[in-house]
């Protein structure tokens, strides 16, 4: 490894590393693979045992030690870009470029594989090519990639439109209008103070907008009082869950917002350093989020003596690479900390012992966001928005069957068959709202609201329409689950991928009833003895399509007694091959 | 001395002092808790989730729990030991685990804690992983195909050897161990036969070499008692014994 | 009828190692034979499974012989126990699943000394080998399970006078075990 094209990347990142995600980015980036020396040279540079480094290497699927060719293609693999033609559109560009999917050509030039949702739903198919996202992909598309790929033409000289991502905000409410200049809000902050602007933020009853709903003002409340040195400020823009988008549209086109939602957070908790860690799935976003921390701190906005006070805070950008449960906040910390993405044992709360062990108060991009709202216009204001418990507006990332996929915002309590209408829907048979650990409602339930209280929601609202199987739709979200989970405890471990196979199983029609049960008997196990979230949720949407659409797995029991999984004339091809033989005892067949 | 708080176990009482685990109120009173990541002498880790038990209610893992006041603690309940027995087989199936070719046979803790809970069959499809050993150390044999993952070998070599050998690598299950050093071989990194690491594996990964076998079934450590037994000594005994 | 369990026991992939464990229980053999009767087994000769109210299986499933016998078992018991390791988890047979069947072909036939003349047998009366090795359960519904290897005589004894008595079997410390 040539140390002139590591030192300047080493030396950028003070050889720490707590930054080694970074570093292996960018060592990334410039080589195309993470070779063993280079690992055991970072290592030796950071000061680190070299285990250490390569665990962090191999946890993240965005980064490889081993060459995976000069493009690196990677299919979105969400549910709703299978819908728009995804599986046909890469099994296609595979048979033009001869290619197996994961495999790297002999060449090395080239491989294309799937990767979980990139966060484009309204605008799929998408894909990656070397972490770049392309949207809108169509058979025609395919066959250019194909002879860009072929003729070795640099994606930076790739035809811009095909990195043009779309906003498609399709209704505003409150926080899409906010109409604020920069710095309105944190002149209104700075004008309150800390402890009023916190007292502010829980008269909002602002409310944590990733999922959860844990109080914003109550959090960095624990944060401001925790006993510390120094504290932190860390906006997730880990947008990992499958059907959300949301957080995109909000760092391209209201970034300000978020920037200026982060540092009155850091005056309110205390802190004077934020991190946005951005997933890598959004790494086209770095650079003009870079410009307007630039300008930001030019305006004064950012850096020593904002708006001329005594108030200093600063934003770091940490990007992300290819890990959903790195939206689990103690996974992030890990993360931002260059380790394997790994929730940690809670208690300690990040409130208490967060980033580097200091308090740390994590907090979505669109609570971020509104709490600009409620800096410029006072907390009984935004209160006074959406319903008693859920205070606030809500974006929805609307995407699969409908004809205008894209954001919408509504005060929270909107209908669920409010945004069916409202986003052209035709003939509904089930929402996913929230992404596949949140729920799916079928036609019955669309009275129900979006609220805490009622279905609670990160922001993915992905609709089915009747031509939809439900149970592919469970089973895309099970083999998400499984490829998703960390591997620290046993029940998700081993569960994730015992579901995967077992829908697999009944995806190839040697399903049986004992196979359904055993879903149950599998849901039943990973809520409760799961370390976090992802454990306990991943069986959600097998469970719920059991519950609701019960008959599009009964359609593919062919037989109430037990089958084997495997096909077992299959199981013989390899002896047949070896011996020529193809007679009536060389084969078998699956049903006694 | 302040009053000696107490929570309640499978409805008997057990004194814990501020601090202390449910895990390790109850070994320190002499009550056992399924558990494979978990030792006395190591930070919790966690993971492996044997040691789930019903606290007020809510399942949480003893080893991470803190003991609170007047907690009232589910451990053998039916329930409880029939998830311990689905997540042993997890644990089986996942890996190689072939107890008749084992030298771990007999004082392996995942096989006693199968037993235990009465576990007649890994029940799941047979994942069989290819994970090829390291013999490349002169005096310890490293087989993968019995890795756990509980991560003792890599908290014994941080946190009593100094040293860093091993770490838990790639994710999902994928996850694996690895050792320090580019080669990927146990001989080339700083890891000694001596080592704590090298004495900490619950299961059959880390082995001395050519040992194998050398106790006669029946008098091996979970022969004469199950692990319930012969892995709770009394606090009391315990410093008798030294 | 006899009023006696009709039992059926065969050794898939297995050693009789199981079959030998079963006959350790010795004399206990003349009591189970007042309430027992067996059909195909090593000890009658039945070459075809009959109408069963048990049937025990030794050893994994590694060819299509294997197979169809299980099938057969499955279909004609209306108890199925696994017996021993390589019925409950492919045991020794399936320390070849790290392997591609066509390499260890290779290997056994072409590459090693000694049957480098023979070839690979392709006789029609031989079965073919399965790519992976399966314990049973894989392949059909299994209703009980023994583990060992193999399972001392006295478990199997403890297991049978269970299931002949009507009780869910159950073995005690020291009689469960899996070497």
């Amino acid at each position: 490894m040539p140390s002139t094209l590591l030192n300047p990347i080493l030396e950028r990142h003070r050889r720490d590393g707590t930054r080694l995600m970074q570093i292996l980015r960018e060592t990334q980036e410039t080589l195309g693979w993470l070779p063993p020396e280079v690992i055991t040279a970072i290592a030796a540079a950071v000061g680190w045992p070299r285990a250490r480094v390569q665990a962090t290497a191999e946890f993240y699927s965005f980064f490889h030690t081993r060459p995976m060719g000069r493009y690196r293609i990677l299919w979105s693999d969400n549910i709703t870009d299978r819908m728009l033609g995804s599986t046909e559109l890469m099994q296609s560009m595979c048979r033009k470029l001869w290619l197996e999917p994961g495999r790297v050509s002999e060449d090395g030039l080239v491989s294309v594989d799937t990767t979980s949702c990139t966060g484009m739903g309204d605008q799929g198919p998408a894909l990656l090519v070397n972490y770049r996202a392309v949207t809108r992909m169509t058979p025609q598309r395919v066959d250019e990639i194909v002879e860009l790929v072929r003729a070795g033409t640099p994606v930076l000289g790739w035809p811009e439109e095909y990195f043009q991502v779309e906003d498609n905000i399709r209704r505003s409410d409150v926080l899409l209008g906010h109409g604020l200049t920069p710095g309105a809000a944190l002149a209104a902050a700075l004008e309150r103070g800390a402890p009023a602007m916190l007292d502010e933020v829980k008269a909002a009853g602002l409310r944590g907008r990733g999922g959860a709903g844990f109080p914003t003002g109550q959090k960095w409340a624990a944060c401001r009082g925790a006993e510390a040195d120094v504290r932190y400020v860390v906006c997730n823009a880990d947008e990992g869950e499958p059907g959300t988008f949301k957080d995109r549209v909000l760092l391209t086109s209201h970034a300000d917002l978020v920037f200026e939602g982060m540092t009155i957070a850091g005056l309110a908790v205390g802190a004077s350093l934020g991190l946005l860690y951005l997933r890598g799935e959004y790494r086209h976003l770095l650079e003009p989020l870079e410009t307007v921390l630039a300008r930001r701190r030019a305006q004064k906005l950012l850096g020593a003596g904002i708006l001329g006070r005594d108030f200093a805070f600063d934003i770091e950008i940490h990007l992300g690479a290819g890990a959903y449960i790195c939206g689990e906040e103690s996974a992030l910390i890990e993360s931002l900390e260059g380790k394997p993405g790994r929730p940690r044992i809670r208690p300690p709360f990040p409130v208490t012992h967060g980033y580097l062990g200091r308090p740390t108060t994590v907090n979505n991009v669109e609570t971020l966001a509104a709490a600009c709202l409620v800096a410029k216009h006072g907390g009984a204001w935004y209160a006074a928005l959406g319903t008693r418990k859920s205070a606030g507006t809500k974006l929805l990332s609307v995407s699969g069957d409908c004809t205008r996929p894209g954001i919408y915002e509504y005060p929270f309590g909107v209908t669920v068959a409010q945004v069916l209408a409202d986003c052209g829907a035709h003939e509904p048979l089930a929402v996913q709202v929230s992404g596949p650990s949140g729920v799916c409602l079928a036609d019955h339930e669309f009275g129900r609201r979006i609220a805490f209280e009622d279905v609670p929601s990160a922001g993915a609202f992905m609709v089915f329409d009747h031509s939809r199987d439900l149970f592919e739709t469970a089973r895309n979200f099970a083999h998400f689950f499984a490829h998703e989970s960390c591997g620290f405890c046993t029940p998700c471990r081993v569960g994730t991928a015992l579901v995967a196979r077992l829908m697999d199983k009944v995806a190839a029609g040697h399903g049986s009833p004992y196979d359904l049960e055993e879903l149950f008997k599998l849901h039943r196990l990973m809520q409760g003895t799961s370390h976090c979230g992802l454990g306990n949720t991943a069986c959600n949407p097998v469970f719920d399509t059991l519950e609701k659409f019960r008959p599009a797995y009964e359609r593919r029991i062919k037989s109430l007694a037990f089958e084997p999984a495997f096909d077992l004339d299959a199981a013989l091809s390899q002896a047949r091959q070896m011996t020529g033989r193809d007679d009536a005892a060389a084969h078998l067949s699956n049903v006694a | 001395m302040s009053e000696t708080q107490t929570f309640s176990l499978d409805g008997e009482d057990v004194p814990f002092a501020p601090g202390q685990t449910v895990m390790q109120a109850a070994q320190a009173a002499g009550r056992w808790i399924p558990h494979l990541c978990w030792h006395p002498d190591f930070e919790a880790h966690g993971s492996c989730k044997l040691c789930t038990v019903r606290a007020n209610g809510r399942l949480v893992a003893a080893c991470t729990v803190a003991a609170q006041p007047g907690m009232a603690v589910e451990n053998r309940t039916p329930d409880l030991d029939g998830r311990r027995q689905t997540l042993l087989q997890m644990l089986f199936v996942e890996g190689n685990h072939f107890c008749p070719s084992c030298e771990k046979s007999g004082n392996c803790l995942l096989q006693a804690t199968a037993y235990e809970m009465g576990m007649m069959t890994p029940h799941f499809d047979m994942f069989y992983p290819d994970r090829p050993v390291d013999a490349s150390h002169p005096e310890t044999l490293l087989d993968f195909n019995r890795c756990i993952l509980c991560a003792l070998c890599v908290r014994a070599s941080r946190d009593a050897d100094g040293k860093n050998v091993f770490a838990l690598s790639g994710r999902g299950i994928r996850s694996h161990l690895i050792v320090n050093h580019e080669s990927g071989r146990l001989a080339d990194t700083d890891f000694a036969a001596t080592d704590r690491a090298a004495n900490i594996c619950p299961v059959g990964v880390i082995l001395p070499k050519r040992r194998g076998f050398a106790v006669p079934i029946g008098r091996r450590k979970y022969d004469p008692a199950p692990a319930s037994v012969v892995d709770v000594v009394p606090v009391k005994h315990e410093e008798e014994a030294r | 009828m006899s009023g006696k369990l009709r039992v059926a026991t065969t050794s898939l992939a297995g050693c009789f190692g199981c079959h030998m464990s079963f006959l350790d229980i010795d004399e206990r053999l003349l009591t189970l034979l007042e309430v027992v009767e067996f059909d195909r087994s090593p000890i009658t000769d039945i070459k075809e499974v009959g109408q069963c109210d048990l049937g025990i299986i030794e050893g994994g499933v590694c060819n299509a012989e294997n197979v169809h016998v299980l099938r057969e078992f499955r279909k004609h018991c209306k108890t199925l126990v696994a017996m021993g390791a390589c019925a409950v988890n492919g045991g020794l047979p399936a320390q070849r699943n790290h392997l591609d069947l066509r390499d260890i072909l290779e290997e056994v036939y072409h590459t090693e000394l000694g049957l480098a003349h023979g070839g690979i047998p392709n006789d029609p009366e031989l079965p073919l080998p399965l790519n992976k090795v399966h314990p049973i359960h894989e392949v059909v519904k299994v209703d009980y399970f023994l583990p060992g290897c193999p399972p001392p005589a006295d478990a199997i004894w403890k297991f049978l006078t269970d299931l002949v008595a009507g009780r869910t079997p159950h073995l005690a410390h020291g009689l469960l075990h899996y070497d």
